[in-house]
């Protein structure tokens, strides 16, 4: 019984950290349609500028844990603008086929820099140590993983569905002649929707710098895009197809 | 619906002429590589990437299907293959034959549930099914898990033909990819293929014809993958192993890496490509750390600037069909 | 030096009996370094091996002596059918005569094929498979740094010694992470121990939490980690997290490398104990080579034991060739000459590479300092065992390689 409590705490912890590592995906395939291949590589992105905040510039985890993501963020909205941008209008799967190849750029960049082995970081020392729950031993950082993993999904729904900014990016998404129409910059809307997601996903690589050593390793990233696709897939199937069947 | 090819494929019935030319053209080089010097072993491995290459095309460039799990084929036909050479101890056509059976019959597997989606839904099921697939095979003891089926033993075909003999072993692969290049390019200019293109074009108007299209389109998948097996089975005869880099989600990402640089829906352009990519990853691989990186660049490049891929811009600038 | 003088008198005289055939003695070698240089181990082997291949070419002293030898190295990208046809092209078109680093030992295994049926050589220092030195053997391979029988012989035996005598195993769900989790509960129970309970988990996990909470609960004082690279880093990582280390329990890697230890960092990997035969810092002759590798390699890495392996590999092989005075390329001849000549170098010290090509070294049981233990920058182990090379390796008896003779 007491394994049970333990294994679906665990199952919680798990489940909220995936949660917020595949909004990111799933904003920008809802938004935009695209599948982000490099969804893996700039998740790794996030982790590794938190590192080199740490050991270049002596920024620790908590401003990192904002610094990072509008960095990487900022590093997407380039991206978007200089290359995604020229493929509006083309089938969507050469989205999935760019990002790809970002992806492999990205990842090998990193490799030959800073090795495959990954690089170290650690808790911060407020979130070290753990309780005694009397069925498991919770590592307070995981408490907090979930928190904030929590928190952050409720700011982004709010974000998108519950604001006036949320609104243009979902009209301008849905309907981009008539929303330009109405004076809204159609293209910045896009831009800063990529952006998020990225961030988004930058986010979550800070957020996993501390625990999963992996992450720090370029290649590996990947294997998380996998289960987040078939999550994104299984949790928007419908409304999202965009497409006349 | 836009297409995903750029390459315009007429839907009119057409004229054959110049890639007939470019078919004997293509066939004659081939033939007399063995007396150039050239290295076969490099020529042989780029032909069954290139046949591969045709499979996949075959499905994204008439069936408008971007398969993102095609490793999966050439896996499993190269695993039953060779497990069939080293440890039943067949004789290569059987093994052939029984390798190509087992990628026919995933074909059905997966094409049963894969067919059912378009567009980003398809290629991510047939990814999910190949990195199903690839867990299964890291598992399964008759693979060897990471260590792959080595030392696998060549024999003769149909009892004569030596396939330990690099000379002998070129013009059996050589001859297969004609068969399978041949038989691609029946397949797209017969009434079968003609449905395809149409549905391609707008599946709506197809279906309003009176056309089963969910019938055509799971045919087509189970024919490419077939032939992707086939490609398999033929490149465990040069490679002398089979491991699991064959069914890596990797893989599938070079197979339409290799077709997008030749060209998306373009007859010729899947050989070419193939030739180009497994050019540069043994001419690269002197340069070490960069491989993946230059891979990315050419991808990259080739989405923005270059979507018709070598053969359809040369096609395009002449104003051919090749 | 007696050596070397018969050698050179024994060529003289050839030379002198008149006939040019003795007098064209081919003094030209290639080595081709086959590794990963972009994937997963280039931090292990890589660039890092190409070095130590130079090195050891500078140092032999060859040049001097009218020898030519040329290194080239390539990338095999993990991947066994690229890896055999470089392999192929280099002993066709290259001519190369001697395949040195060859990790993966998917990889390994294809080139190992293919060096047997071209009779060429394989000196392999990377791959952890021991099936290379047994049932797949070839008279064309020596296998010289380590293999999975070895590390989990000497962690296994050498911890039970020191007093963990129950076990807990999380092994990676796959036949890798099986087959080292039975070399190791063989030893452990040999050696008195007990293995009181294991969890399998899948390949590439990201998260070991709930392996780990059963390990901790398990109450083991050995927590034997039978799998390999990122999902070692993470347990090894999590378990920190955990307090396992700091809960008493201790844990024991069976495929770890100094690079893992430097990409944890010291407050996460110390305690932990793991087996290697080569440390930069073990003795007067590992510290002056390494000093040398470090000031001329990436990121000042001090060498990895693959890499050191591929020094000590080529020193022997070079030693057999001048013994040969020439070279005949002629790969089992060669490698029979090597297998005759016991080996010294000042990386693995005296040994001999055995009938089955299994090279034979001492092994070191190593556990990694505590922060404030390292003096200096990869200051990392301190030697708690060590087991002498007649014991830390498959025994031929237990042999299924049919170059052993029974």
């Amino acid at each position: 019984m007491q394994a049970l409590y333990a294994q679906l705490l665990v199952g919680l912890i798990n489940g909220s950290f995936y949660a917020l590592l595949s909004l990111g995906l799933a904003v920008i395939f809802g938004m935009l349609n695209i599948i982000n291949f490099a969804h893996g590589a700039v998740y790794m992105m996030g982790a590794f500028v938190a590192y080199f905040l740490l050991n270049l510039a002596g920024i620790g985890y908590w401003p990192a844990l904002i610094i990072a993501p509008v960095v990487v963020g900022i590093f997407g909205m380039f991206l978007e603008r200089t290359m995604l941008k020229w493929l509006s209008g083309l089938d969507h799967l050469y989205g999935l086929l760019l990002t790809f190849g970002l992806a492999l750029i990205i990842q090998g960049v990193f490799q030959n820099y800073f090795g495959s082995s990954g690089l170290p970081y650690s808790i911060p020392d407020e979130l070290k140590g753990g309780m005694n729950l009397g069925f498991m031993f919770l590592p307070i950082y995981r408490g907090w993983v979930v928190v904030f993993s929590l928190i952050v999904c409720l700011l982004t729904w709010y974000l998108i569905e519950r604001t006036r900014l949320g609104a243009y990016l979902r009209a301008a998404t849905e309907n981009p002649t008539l929303v330009r129409a109405f004076g809204v910059n159609v293209p910045r809307m896009i831009t800063l929707t990529y952006g998020l997601g990225v961030g988004l996903a930058a986010l979550a690589g800070v957020l996993s710098a501390p625990i999963n050593q992996k992450y720090f390793y370029p290649e590996a990233s990947n294997t998380v895009v996998f289960v987040l696709m078939v999550l994104v897939l299984l949790v928007k199937p419908s409304g999202l197809t965009g497409r006349a069947a | 619906m836009t297409a995903i090819t750029e390459n315009s494929i007429p839907v009119t019935a057409r004229n054959t002429k110049d890639e007939m030319i470019a078919f004997g053209l293509m066939t004659a080089l081939l033939l007399v590589v063995p007396l150039t010097g050239v290295y076969p072993f490099f020529v042989m491995q780029a032909l069954c990437f290139a046949l591969l290459a045709c499979a996949f095309n075959l499905l994204i460039g008439y069936g408008g299907l971007l398969s993102f799990g095609h490793a999966m084929f050439l896996g499993t036909a190269g695993y039953i293959t060779a497990h069939a050479l080293k440890v039943w101890g067949l004789t290569p056509e059987l093994a052939i034959l029984v390798g190509t059976a087992g990628a026919a019959g995933l074909g059905i597997v997966t094409g049963v549930v894969a067919i059912r989606r378009q567009g980003i839904y398809f290629s991510m099921i047939t990814l999910a099914l190949s990195q199903l697939l690839y867990f299964i095979y890291l598992q399964t003891p008759f693979t060897h898990g990471e260590d792959g089926i080595q030392g696998i033993p060549q024999g003769h075909l149909f009892g004569i033909f030596n396939l330990a003999n690099p000379t002998i072993l070129y013009y059996v692969v050589l001859a297969g990819f004609l068969f399978g290049f041949l038989l691609i390019f029946r397949t797209i200019n017969s009434p079968f293929g003609e449905v395809l293109k149409a549905i391609r074009e707008n599946e709506q108007r197809a279906i309003s014809l009176g056309y089963k299209t969910d019938q055509y389109k799971l045919l087509a998948y189970i024919l490419s993958g077939t032939l992707a097996g086939f490609a398999g089975s033929l490149k465990v005869f040069v490679a002398q192993n089979a491991s699991l880099t064959d069914v890596h989600w990797t893989m599938s990402g070079e197979i339409v890496l290799m077709t997008l640089v030749g060209g998306l829906g373009t007859v010729f352009g899947p050989v070419v490509g193939a030739f180009v990519i497994i050019a540069m990853q043994q001419y690269l691989a002197g340069f070490g750390q960069w491989v993946t990186v230059i891979q990315g660049v050419i991808f990259v490049v080739c989405v923005l600037t270059f979507r018709r891929g070598v053969v359809g811009e040369i096609a395009h600038h002449f104003r051919r069909s090749l | 030096m007696k050596n070397r003088i018969s050698a050179v008198l024994l060529a003289a005289a050839l030379a002198s009996a008149a006939s040019g055939a003795a007098f064209a003695q081919d003094k030209t070698i290639k080595i081709g370094v086959l590794t990963d240089n972009s994937g997963l181990y280039s931090d292990l082997g890589g660039a890092g091996s190409t070095l130590a291949a130079q090195m050891a070419v500078e140092d032999s002293g060859l040049a001097a002596k009218g020898w030519k030898i040329d290194v080239i190295s390539a990338d095999h990208q993990n991947k066994p059918d690229i890896a055999t046809n470089i392999a192929r092209q280099w002993i066709d078109v290259e001519k190369v005569d001697i395949f040195m680093d060859v990790l993966n030992s998917g990889v390994a295994l294809a080139v190992n094929n293919l060096v047997k049926e071209k009779n060429s050589i394989m000196i392999n220092t990377g791959a952890a498979s021991s099936d290379l030195t047994n049932a797949q053997c070839s008279p064309n391979t020596v296998h010289w740094v380590y293999d999975t029988y070895m590390l989990a012989n000497s962690t296994g035996q050498a911890l039970v010694k020191a007093g963990g005598d129950t076990w807990f195993f999380l092994t990676a769900d796959y036949a890798f992470g099986a087959a080292l989790e039975r070399d190791t509960t063989a030893v452990v129970t040999k050696a008195g121990g007990k293995v009181i309970g294991g969890v399998k988990h899948p390949l590439n996990t990201a998260d070991f939490s709930s392996f780990l909470l059963q390990a901790q609960a398990s109450k083991a004082k050995i927590i034997g980690m039978a799998n390999a690279g990122g999902d070692t880093t993470n347990t090894i990582k999590q378990a920190s997290e955990f307090g396992i280390v700091a809960g008493g329990q201790k844990l024991a890697g069976l495929l770890l490398f100094i690079t893992d230890v430097h990409s944890l960092g010291l407050k996460v990997a110390q305690g932990l104990n793991f087996t290697e035969t080569f440390y930069w810092d073990l003795n007067e002759g590992t510290r002056a080579f390494s000093k040398r590798f470090s000031a001329r390699a990436k990121n000042k890495a001090v060498p990895s034991m693959v890499q050191a392996g591929v020094y000590s590999g080529l020193i022997h092989y070079f030693k057999a060739l001048e013994a040969m005075s020439g070279n005949p390329h002629d790969g089992a001849k060669v490698v029979a000459k090597m297998k005759e000549m016991p080996t010294d170098d000042p990386l693995f010290g005296k040994g001999t590479i055995r009938v089955d090509g299994r090279k034979i070294h001492p092994a070191y049981l190593f556990e990694v300092k505590k922060p404030e233990e390292s003096k200096s920058p990869w200051d990392y182990y301190k030697v708690v065992g060590t087991t002498p090379g007649d014991q830390a390796f498959r025994p031929l008896s237990e042999s299924s390689c049919p170059l052993v003779k029974k």
